[in-house]
């Protein structure tokens, strides 16, 4: 971030564009649009599999889901890791840092206090 | 045909509300008539209402801010007063259906369209001229973002005439606020005012962080911006990170009442704790979007003041991006008793304390920077010190009710109020009229008078410690929130006490507009010629006063910390060697244009009358699609005019 | 950070390169909106995802949910972010034809998903599963049907810039434009992801 005015080869890139500056080759959306497929493909056949335990289905949906996810962003949005990208890779991490603990954080509150609930007919009863 | 409307929504037998709304329409047509009068309209459209000038946006919030601190202070004294008088088996003057939508609104428009569009405001004005550019990133979207703000002040106060608006609390909690129970529009207006303000908010948020990464001028670091802007780069990116949640979950409280769905009803399904779970997560990174700009001002304030760089820059930077992150880990302390396991509510006491470390770490860099200082005492220094002592005291009660087992003896008492008030008031208000006598010669070329804003800080401050201190022991009495009528002849000395605390406010408040005008009578013997009234050390004191259009005539290229400072120290001169010519953006109506069909198109909705919502929001969308649709060359100032408006405003040193 | 020399230099020089800044600013600035979208959908997720359960006697995930529709319409959505990648190459290469046919092939794309989504709600409703039925399909509603609205807007979107690009031509506006078209439609599609993996298929399963 420090030096951006010192030379256009680092100055920092606006997502979508590659470390270059260009928006990418066709190859590159091909290779992602062969891989996106393929994952995507694995996660409806693991979907409906009977070959493992409902857990691990739940789990291993969640990893092609995030695989996918990542899939997308090198080679659709072209995030890398290059310097010139580091400030949207903050901006990115930041973002997902806030999704989950959204997501989590309603999950876990909304579960504990559901679970410590008293059944519903004795409230009821409490109540009469 | 006028869907939910008729006849019976003007509340022609209130003689409070009429007499309300007859001197608001008096003095709305007494405005509107001298503009006629002085034949200003022209200039009102072409130098405000179009305007996409940073400054004039800015300015224009906290106009914005200023009237409607009247309207919520309004309610504040009719309810204290109400407080006042009704014990004992008097009713008072506010029946309860009125006095619920009392402190509904007080909530609302303080939050809203007090406290936010301040500090936007102060953000809006400093900002770019802090890191030296000449307007924000999208000076167009920064004008649409005002206007949709103003568009969902503007609906509240429709609410005063026509209709009701909520009583549900200023949070409006499901399922008090679901259609069984609120069958009214007064739900309506609360959500769609705070559905269009706040894109208007989400996209200033985002105009600001664009500007403050994308548009510094060349050699300005991270680490050399000002203390004020990395707080708003802060401030900013809570904005972008907490609004989409506030418009989810408002979103879905719409559809549980317009279309019949159960995300927070009682019945099939529905869980209303979940509004609280997601409107906290929006609302707890919402108090730090108001605080943090505010801690901005007071570091500006209190280094330019002592005349000496702030003490721990780094440090202060540095707390400034921990509270932005621990900002988002803590909202469950708004419902500890709500139900959570004890680990739960453990985590987040934990973490709500935890945050009142970078806070300390701030006050204290604050101490150190006046200590060994030459203070001069002007009035900004006075909200900054009085902020001082006032916010420690709320930050302390803060984090004494961050202990579960003390809030849940303490939850929805007097003592929350007065711990919130005490917080919010205290650094959101206190720092943003700081900020207000600071900045003001900048915006305008002539410094406010100085004695009168020091009597407004003593009316503030000691009125604000007469209203709340005493609500602190009420809480301890056990007089819990939102009561309309008291019947403990114990509390009533208190409840005296605080509605006598509230006059002295309303002393400063009022105060506040003749300090306004009597400085700007007096304009000629408060001139600042030098465009660095107050010694300063950033940027904004680098240009003339007020800040010409453009704001630099030659983009300063920068060194180091406090680069203004620096320059002035290296005895540079602050006229440049020759000047260029300035490409500006032109103004545009846009934002005027499509938040007036989006107050047209919500009214609509609220009252449910599809003809006129329907085209009115494709017309709003039309509007903007068209903005985009237009190519639009931008204004050249020539070197010429750009030399001939800085000699005008700096005669001296020309 | 190179060492300047202070005394010499208050002033910068005017800026050279203001096109490719206005595209920096322009591009940072939406991506900063495109995140904070993602929020937005995060919101729905987590009221889906505490909701889920509650079917209020009504009919569950596995009972109102039909895969091979939900696998048609990804692809749909994986090839049209292709086409969309491919348009913006022949942009960025002046080739206005085969921008105009990757542009059409898209929207034709987002179209269909659009189609398919429909359907599939009216499917749903007509089988007494709306959205006033339980919160579980509340939840599901609005958290699919806020996805299918970003597409019709992706959808109006590209109609104006075919519109722009018609009356226009190529332009630094118009590259700009469909930069954030781009960045707006892949971004879709990684929504688009979380909802099939965490709603569709584990939402479906017993």
């Amino acid at each position: 971030m420090s030096d951006y005015q010192d030379s256009r080869a680092a100055a920092p890139r606006t997502p979508g564009e590659d470390a270059r500056g260009g928006v990418g080759h066709w190859k590159t959306y091909a290779v992602g649009l062969g891989l996106a497929l393929l994952l995507t493909g694995a996660a409806f056949a693991m979907a409906g599999t009977t070959l493992m335990t409902p857990a691990s289905i739940v789990a291993g949906l969640i990893v092609l889901a995030i695989a996918q996810m990542i899939v997308h962003l090198i080679f659709f949005l072209h995030i890398t890791t290059a310097p010139a990208h580091k400030t949207n890779i903050l901006a990115l991490l930041l973002t997902f840092v806030i999704i989950l603990l959204v997501v989590i954080g309603s999950l876990v509150i909304m579960g504990q206090s559901n679970g410590l609930m008293m059944p519903m007919d004795q409230l009821m009863s409490r109540q009469r | 045909m006028f869907g939910k409307l008729t006849l019976s929504a003007f509340p022609l037998d209130q003689p409070i509300i009429m007499g309300t709304i007859a001197v608001l329409i008096i003095g709305i047509a007494g405005v509107l008539g001298l503009i006629t009068v002085l034949r200003r309209w022209k200039w009102l459209w072409v130098e405000w209402i179009t305007t996409v000038d940073h400054k004039r946006v800015g300015i224009m919030y906290i106009l914005l801010a200023l009237v409607m601190l009247l309207r919520g202070f309004s309610d504040a004294i009719m309810m204290r007063m109400q407080l006042a008088l009704a014990h004992g088996g008097h009713p008072g003057f506010l029946p309860p259906e009125h006095y619920d939508q009392v402190f509904s609104a007080h909530g609302t428009i303080m939050i809203f369209f007090v406290a936010m569009p301040f500090v936007v405001g102060l953000m809006n004005f400093a900002v770019p001229l802090q890191i030296g550019a000449r307007d924000v990133a999208f000076p167009v979207m920064n004008s649409l973002s005002f206007w949709l703000t103003a568009a969902g002040a503007l609906l509240p106060n429709i609410a005063l005439g026509v209709g009701e608006f909520a009583r549900t609390g200023w949070l409006v909690y499901p399922p008090l606020s679901e259609l069984p129970y609120s069958p009214g529009v007064g739900v309506d207006y609360y959500l769609v005012a705070l559905q269009i303000s706040g894109i208007g908010t989400l996209l200033s948020g985002i105009n600001l962080v664009t500007t403050i990464l994308k548009c510094r001028a060349p050699g300005m670091t991270l680490m050399m911006m000002p203390v004020f802007t990395w707080c708003a780069l802060a401030a900013n990116m809570m904005i972008v990170a907490a609004f989409p949640i506030l418009t989810g979950t408002f979103a879905m409280l719409m559809l549980d009442r317009y279309l019949g769905m159960h995300f927070f009803t009682n019945d099939a399904g529905g869980a209303p704790m979940m509004f609280l779970n997601l409107i906290w997560s929006w609302g707890h990174p919402e108090v730090y979007i108001l605080v943090l700009p505010c801690f901005g001002v007071f570091s500006e304030v209190i280094s330019t003041f002592s005349g000496k760089p702030l003490f721990g820059y780094r440090s202060m930077v540095v707390a400034t991006m921990v509270i932005t992150l621990l900002a988002f880990v803590t909202w469950l302390h708004h419902f500890f008793t709500m139900g959570s396991g004890a680990d739960v509510n453990a985590f987040f006491g934990i973490a709500t304390m935890i945050i009142a470390i970078p806070t300390g770490v701030k006050v204290f860099n604050w101490l150190f920077t006046m200590y060994g200082g030459q203070i001069r005492f002007e009035t900004p220094v006075l909200w900054t010190i009085g902020f001082m002592i006032t916010f420690v005291i709320g930050g302390m009660t803060g984090v004494l009710m961050a202990v579960p087992p003390n809030d849940f003896l303490l939850h929805n008492s007097l003592f929350l109020i007065a711990h919130f008030h005490n917080v919010i008031i205290g650094a959101v208000i206190f720092g943003s009229f700081a900020g207000l006598n600071y900045w003001w010669p900048k915006a305008f070329g002539f410094t406010l008078h100085s004695g009168l804003g020091k009597a407004i800080f003593w009316c503030w401050f000691v009125g604000f410690w007469l209203a709340f201190m005493p609500l602190y022991i009420l809480g301890f009495l056990g007089m819990t929130r939102r009561m309309n009528h008291t019947d403990n002849p114990l509390w009533v000395p208190y409840l005296v006490a605080a509605a006598i605390g509230a006059c002295i406010i309303m002393t400063g408040i009022l105060l506040q507009f003749v300090q306004i005008a009597v400085s700007i009578r007096q304009r000629r013997y408060h001139r600042d010629m030098t465009g660095d009234p107050w010694g300063g050390r950033t940027l904004e004191w680098s240009v003339p006063s007020p800040a010409p259009s453009y704001n630099f005539a030659r983009i300063p290229q920068v060194t180091g910390l406090d680069a203004w400072w620096t320059q002035k120290a290296a005895g540079r001169t602050v006229t440049p060697p020759a000047f260029e010519a300035i490409e500006t953006p032109r103004n545009s109506p846009i934002g005027f244009i499509t938040a007036f069909f989006a107050v047209v198109g919500g009214f609509g909705v609220i009252w449910h009358i599809w003809w006129l919502a329907v085209p009115a929001v494709i017309a709003a969308l039309a509007a903007l699609v068209t903005s985009s649709w237009r190519p639009r060359g931008e204004l050249i100032l020539s070197a010429d005019t750009v030399a001939r408006t800085e000699r005008s405003l700096r005669p001296r040193s020309a | 950070m190179t060492t300047l020399d202070a005394s010499r230099l208050p002033f910068a020089d005017p800026p050279h390169d203001r096109a490719a800044d206005r595209l920096g600013a322009t591009g940072f600035g939406f991506y900063v909106y495109l995140l904070s979208d993602a929020i937005l959908f995060a919101s729905l997720f987590a009221a889906f995802a505490v909701l889920h359960r509650a079917t209020a006697g009504g009919p569950t995930g596995p009972e109102v949910f039909k895969l091979p529709g939900v696998l048609l319409e990804t692809a749909c959505l994986l090839v049209s972010s292709f086409t969309c990648g491919l348009a913006m190459i022949a942009a960025n290469a002046g080739r206005k034809l085969a921008l105009t046919g990757f542009l059409a092939i898209t929207f034709a794309l987002g179209a269909a998903f659009l189609g398919l989504e429909v359907s599939e709600f009216t499917r749903m409703i007509a089988e007494g599963a709306g959205p006033d039925r339980s919160a579980f399909l509340s939840g599901f509603f609005t958290l699919v049907g806020a996805h299918g609205l970003h597409i019709t807007v992706g959808l109006a979107w590209i109609l104006i810039l075919f519109g722009q690009l018609w009356r226009d031509g190529f332009g630094p506006g118009f590259s700009r434009r469909i930069f954030c078209f781009s960045l707006f439609w892949h971004v879709l599609d990684v929504v688009w992801i979380a909802i099939f993996t965490f709603v569709y298929l584990i939402g479906s399963q017993p």
